[in-house]
């Protein structure tokens, strides 16, 4: 019995490799994105314009505030009715990316906020102009408070990729779906889909416990 | 355009949705009560010395971190009926996110143990309090106030995660607006209404999260909400 459902699972393998690598590429494609336009909106956010940090603000607390399964929902259905078309994928990519966005202009502003204000006017005294001062003095020191998150959030965004199954695209998960409906074995099933994702996230997990532990050692503090 | 978003539809389904909404507040409620527990016991396992104990604690909590709880879900709504147990979708779905958070839950009460300052666990061991008496009497009552504010941010995290327990039919708020979008061919209006009831469990949980954390006199919670 196990032996027909273990011939049955390889046979599949040629959809398991599809999946895997929707996966990847949904994930790769919304991480650069995402980090791209996060950085952004994080050096916005702390840039000191009052009106743009609220609505920044208002939009983080939004995307923060709904599960991401209704995002999607919303985006896949509803952008249509504004006359964009679009399919599965690209519906995926906006959903990540903006997701990814939010999650890292918080991460990426928390960073900057800890710079002490004395490096800022140090800068400001050297005669810096504002690109040089975030460039060389503000983004290093901020990126080491910011990089342990952000690879945590990296974990996070490959996981919410899963999500993603919901609207019809053919992931990892949504893989895992269709074959427990030909090999009724669920266990083995989504064991194989579970060990998939893990041996893309745990790698990520572990660096992003090597580089908190690095930091924290490099400020003085005692790991208990 | 939105311009005929239908208002008087949105009425004449607020009965579900109200249903919807009841579920989901109740479910993540259940859940996060089952998640504290699975939480505690797995923080038990994991501050032993004998690894025994702490190796499977530590090897579940990277299980589950690794995997997308959409899996995990999946994993038992199809694996359990194979091992005999046929229960309904809600029991799995309360199940799933309960193992699902307790992991999380489990390092936030680590860190607010480990965040007791090593002084104070010897100045208890000096002045000859077992190990029962330094845990209850010196390190849980200051670890509970650290730990608040973040379990209140899991406590948000559950409940928009709960929205997935739409995708093996339990009848909660995504649900609810699931079945106005596609019986009445509104998405709009199922959508956006119910993404307005999780904005609404958001911002309750969360400004309860900041208050706790002005009461307690302790740093508000961080960015993974």
């Amino acid at each position: 019995m196990i032996w027909f459902q273990f011939q049955s699972l390889i046979g599949s393998y040629p959809l398991a490799l599809r999946g895997l690598g929707m996966t990847v590429a949904l994930s790769a494609i919304s991480l650069v994105l995402g980090t791209l336009i996060g950085f952004t909106l994080g050096v916005l956010r702390t840039s000191g314009n009052r009106l743009v940090s609220r609505v920044i603000g208002l939009w983080i607390d939004l995307i923060r505030g709904t599960p991401f399964l209704v995002q999607i929902f919303l985006i896949f259905f509803i952008l249509p009715e504004f006359g964009v078309e679009l399919d599965a994928f690209t519906a995926g990519i906006i959903a990540l990316t903006n997701l990814a966005a939010c999650f890292i202009c918080e991460i990426v502003a928390a960073g900057i906020r800890s710079v002490p204000t004395g490096q800022v006017e140090a800068a400001l005294a050297s005669g810096l102009s504002q690109w040089q001062r975030m460039r060389q003095v503000v983004l290093p020191q901020a990126m080491r408070v910011s990089l342990p998150p952000l690879v945590g959030q990296y974990v996070l965004l490959i996981k919410d990729s899963s999500v993603v199954s919901a609207i019809g695209l053919t992931d990892l998960t949504r893989v895992g779906w269709l074959v427990v409906q030909r090999v009724p074995n669920g266990l083995l099933v989504f064991a194989i889909v579970g060990i998939g994702y893990f041996v893309v996230c745990y790698p990520l997990i572990l660096l992003a416990r090597r580089l908190e532990r690095r930091m924290s050692a490099a400020h003085g503090e005692v790991q208990l | 355009m939105l311009e005929n978003f239908s208002f008087r539809t949105i009425i004449e389904y607020l009965p579900l949705l109200g249903e919807g909404f009841v579920a989901t507040l109740w479910l993540s409620i259940v859940s996060f009560a089952g998640a504290l527990a699975v939480g505690i016991i797995l923080c038990a396992m994991n501050l032993q010395h004998s690894q025994v104990l702490k190796l499977p604690a530590k090897m579940y909590i990277d299980a589950i971190r690794a995997t997308p709880l959409l899996a995990q879900l999946y994993f038992l709504y199809f694996g359990l009926p194979r091992l005999g147990m046929v229960l309904p979708e809600l029991f799995v779905g309360i199940l799933a996110l309960s193992l699902n958070s307790g992991a999380y839950i489990a390092e936030i009460i680590r860190a607010g143990i480990l965040s007791i300052s090593r002084g104070q666990v010897e100045a208890g061991v000096a002045s000859g309090m077992t190990y029962a008496q330094r845990m209850r009497l010196v390190i849980l009552p200051q670890a509970i106030r650290v730990t608040i504010p973040p379990l209140l941010g899991q406590a948000i995290v559950l409940v928009k995660d709960s929205a997935l327990l739409s995708l093996i039919s339990v009848s909660e708020l995504t649900r609810a607006g699931q079945l106005l979008a596609s019986d009445r061919f509104m998405p709009a209006e199922g959508f956006i209404t119910t993404a307005a009831c999780y904005l609404l469990l958001y911002y309750g949980l969360k400004s309860l999260a900041v208050l706790s954390a002005r009461w307690l006199g302790v740093r508000p919670i961080g960015s993974r909400i």
